[in-house]
């Protein structure tokens, strides 16, 4: 029994410790998450896609979890079986490493040296000691300061240069690992969310996945709200000023402070991202001048946005919709731009656009009455991404030592030098390098060139 | 002007093309010493070309398809030219120069002009992150380029057929050296692309990592990468299946950029 338990354990570990794993779930990952690519993910699943699909498909896909497959069990799974692979394979083969560089061999015996493809033979002149001393002092200037090992009346050096290269492998290992336990801490502990919030007016929820709400802890105030365009229409940079509010005042440092996308504000590890905006549609004050065509002074006239306003002859006009730029609608035009109906009485009610940049242009309109726009105080609302990720950082530290760890393995190299200096004046040199051979060669073959000078 | 240098890199392009091509069948030093010179003036035109754009639009020109389509194409000549000096294998520009004039060409096909900023695309980021990730790109098609003169070279050796062409092949084992060689870079280079890109969708989306298809994809491409570099710990990964997983590779890498930004909709299709 015992020795049942023992094999099948050590089976387990062996399973776990095979690059063969390594390489299925790599694959494996890189397939399935072609899934999500293809369709559709939740909160962004269209109405046209799930009606466009048969009742039976629909139900099994969402029994597979094909609607949130990054966060369906078998994902999941595959990442922990991945996790694990990771750290047993590392376990399995950091030891052996750890002692090569740690405990190298000090000693040019001759089984090193048959198993060492770059090896050179040299007759030099001088005795033990000058060729030790020669030998050391040049390994010292031209490649690194050698240990120096006397056994059996010969001398042996050993010099190496980047011996801690070997661990690159196991940091970026373990650096995945780091980032997963960030991710997951982030998951458990963190929310993502979303909030609209209109100008002059304060929020302290946000709406989390589902519409859930979530309470702040603090209110966020829309002090301002401001768009730029490009030429084309196309928004340039639009910027929200916000105010942290805490207890009912205002936060110090947190007063006034312009968001926008690319550079959040955050407040007790609670983050908010510019992501959209929009005419808040309530509140906008709108400002025009009429005057008859036939003469008479020009009035001043202030329409609040939905409210009927009373022109001269009895007529009544209200805005219907505006923008701060029509060139997105009508390229030709530019500027800010209202579209008004103005009701006369027994007529058809007539609508029409007034520009603020053409203050003349609605003469042409042929009306009895001619407006011209003076602009508004429309009212924006912003739309901010909220979050909360308190795993973030571990992350970073995650990345940063993938980045440390990438460099040594994939740049860095472990070369080694071993000199045997015999008494009788015959000096064996032999080396390796872990990483890119033919190039040390050039190196080795180098510096061995300079040794027969010695 | 800029239109000028643009067609003029255009056409060194398909000049090196086809003298590469030639090289292909009548392998003679004097034709490699050409498409050599010509493929260094088309690089040095279209680096100008690049910057001129750069100070032209006052930023990173890698915003929209016509311009990575570009970036990805010189930056493909430039890695090209590093592995040609360092491994004076004339003939791999016959494999990867046409790769390069094609996606010039596709890039035609985009609008040319410089567009405004996407508000989301102005972050320090954009110059770290698209350069790098187009460098690792440019290191993957290299590696394609090697892994299908493997295929051929080993073709040409289990049918005995050792003809002019063989002759001029690289050896199967420098072949293999060329593809590992490029993974070496291709690798760390689309690790630190997926990376910045994640430092950077934090700051304007508020989260690291959101599953976008882009974002996935890379990370696809990530999977297939690593799975050959460990494929290559073990004997019998390295040559021909090395090799067939280079190719297999370049073409997730393709769908990565290009696939992704037309056929699938997300926060990354700047057009």
């Amino acid at each position: 029994m015992t020795t049942n338990n023992k094999g099948f354990i050590q089976g387990l570990w062996d399973f776990f410790c095979s690059l063969k794993l390594a390489i299925s779930l790599l694959i494996g990952l890189a397939v399935t998450s072609i899934i999500g690519t293809v369709i559709p993910q939740v909160p962004n699943i269209p109405e046209e896609y799930i009606s466009s699909l048969s009742q039976t498909k629909l139900q099994i896909y969402d029994k597979i979890g094909f609607f949130d497959m990054y966060h369906s069990w078998w994902y999941i799974l595959l990442l922990y079986l991945f996790t694990v692979n990771l750290v047993a394979c590392s376990m399995k083969r950091l030891p052996r490493v750890w002692k090569i560089v740690t405990e190298p061999n000090l000693v040019l015996d001759e089984g090193l040296e048959k198993s060492l493809s770059l090896t050179r033979d040299l007759k030099l002149k001088g005795g033990l000691a000058a060729l030790k001393d020669g030998f050391t002092g040049f390994l010292a200037k031209e490649f690194a300061a050698p240990v120096v090992t006397e056994k059996d009346g010969e001398v042996h050096l050993y010099a190496q240069k980047n011996p801690w290269c070997r661990l690159g492998v196991y940091v970026v290992h373990l650096s995945i690992v780091i980032i997963f336990i960030g991710a997951i801490i982030g998951s458990l502990f963190g929310y993502k969310g979303w909030v609209q919030i209109t100008e002059g007016t304060s929020e302290s929820k946000v709406l989390g996945r589902n519409n859930k709400p979530i309470d702040l802890g603090f209110a966020v105030k829309l002090e301002k709200f401001s768009v730029a365009f490009y030429e084309t229409g196309a928004p340039k940079e639009f910027k929200s000023i916000l105010t942290v509010v805490e207890n009912g005042k205002p936060v110090p440092g947190y007063v006034n402070i312009p968001i926008v996308v690319n550079d959040p504000l955050s407040y007790k590890g609670i983050t908010f991202y510019q992501s959209s905006y929009g005419p808040a549609g309530e509140g906008g004050t709108f400002y025009f001048t009429v005057r008859e065509k036939k003469g008479g002074a020009p009035i001043k006239i202030t329409a609040r946005q939905g409210e009927s306003v009373q022109l001269p002859g009895g007529r009544t006009m209200h805005v219907t919709e505006s923008t701060q730029d029509v060139r997105q609608f009508i390229p030709q035009m530019s500027g800010p731009a209202a579209r008004i109906e103005v009701h006369s009485p027994g007529k058809q009610p007539d609508s029409f656009i007034v520009f603020r940049n053409f203050p003349k242009l609605d003469e042409e309109r042929g009306g009895d009455l001619v407006f011209s726009y003076d602009g508004s105080d429309e009212k924006f609302y912003t739309g901010l991404q909220v979050a909360k990720d308190p795993g973030v950082w571990i992350v970073w530290f995650g990345c940063t030592l993938m980045v440390v760890g990438i460099i040594m393995a994939f740049f860095m190299s472990h070369k080694r030098i071993w000199v045997r200096i015999s008494s009788s004046g015959r000096v064996v040199v032999a080396g390796s390098a872990s990483k890119n051979q033919p190039a040390f060669q050039g190196a080795f073959d180098e510096l061995t060139g300079k040794m027969e000078k010695l | 002007m800029n239109a000028m240098l643009y067609f003029f890199t255009l056409g060194l392009y398909l000049a090196a093309t086809i003298t590469y091509l030639v090289y292909l069948v009548k392998p003679q030093p004097s034709l490699a010493k050409t498409s050599r010179w010509i493929i260094y003036g088309g690089f040095l035109i279209h680096a100008l070309f690049t910057l001129g754009r750069y100070f032209e639009g006052g930023r990173t020109p890698i915003t929209n398809l016509h311009e990575s389509l570009s970036f990805f194409s010189l930056a493909i000549v430039g890695v090209f030219i590093v592995f040609e000096r360092r491994y004076k294998v004339t003939i791999l520009g016959s494999f990867v120069i046409p790769i390069a004039l094609v996606l010039m060409s596709i890039s035609m096909l985009f609008p040319m002009g410089i567009a405004p900023l996407n508000p989301a695309l102005k972050s320090k980021w954009l110059v770290v992150h698209t350069v790098v990730a187009f460098l690792g790109y440019a290191s993957f098609t290299v590696a394609f380029g090697a892994g299908i003169m493997y295929l051929i070279q080993e073709r040409f050796l289990k049918q005995k057929k050792l003809g002019a062409m063989y002759q001029k092949l690289p050896s199967l084992d420098k072949l293999d050296d060329i593809n590992y060689r490029c993974l070496t870079f291709g690798f760390p280079l689309l690790t630190l692309a997926i990376i910045s890109g994640a430092i950077w969708a934090e700051t304007a989306w508020g989260t690291y990592w959101s599953w976008d298809p882009k974002e996935t994809w890379s990370l696809i491409t990530w999977f297939v990468y690593a799975a050959l570099l460990h494929g290559r710990l073990t004997t019998g990964w390295r040559g021909r299946k090395a090799a067939i997983l280079a190719i297999a590779g370049f073409f997730v890498l393709l769908f990565t950029f290009l696939g992704v930004n037309l056929l699938l909709s997300g926060l990354h299709s700047y057009k």
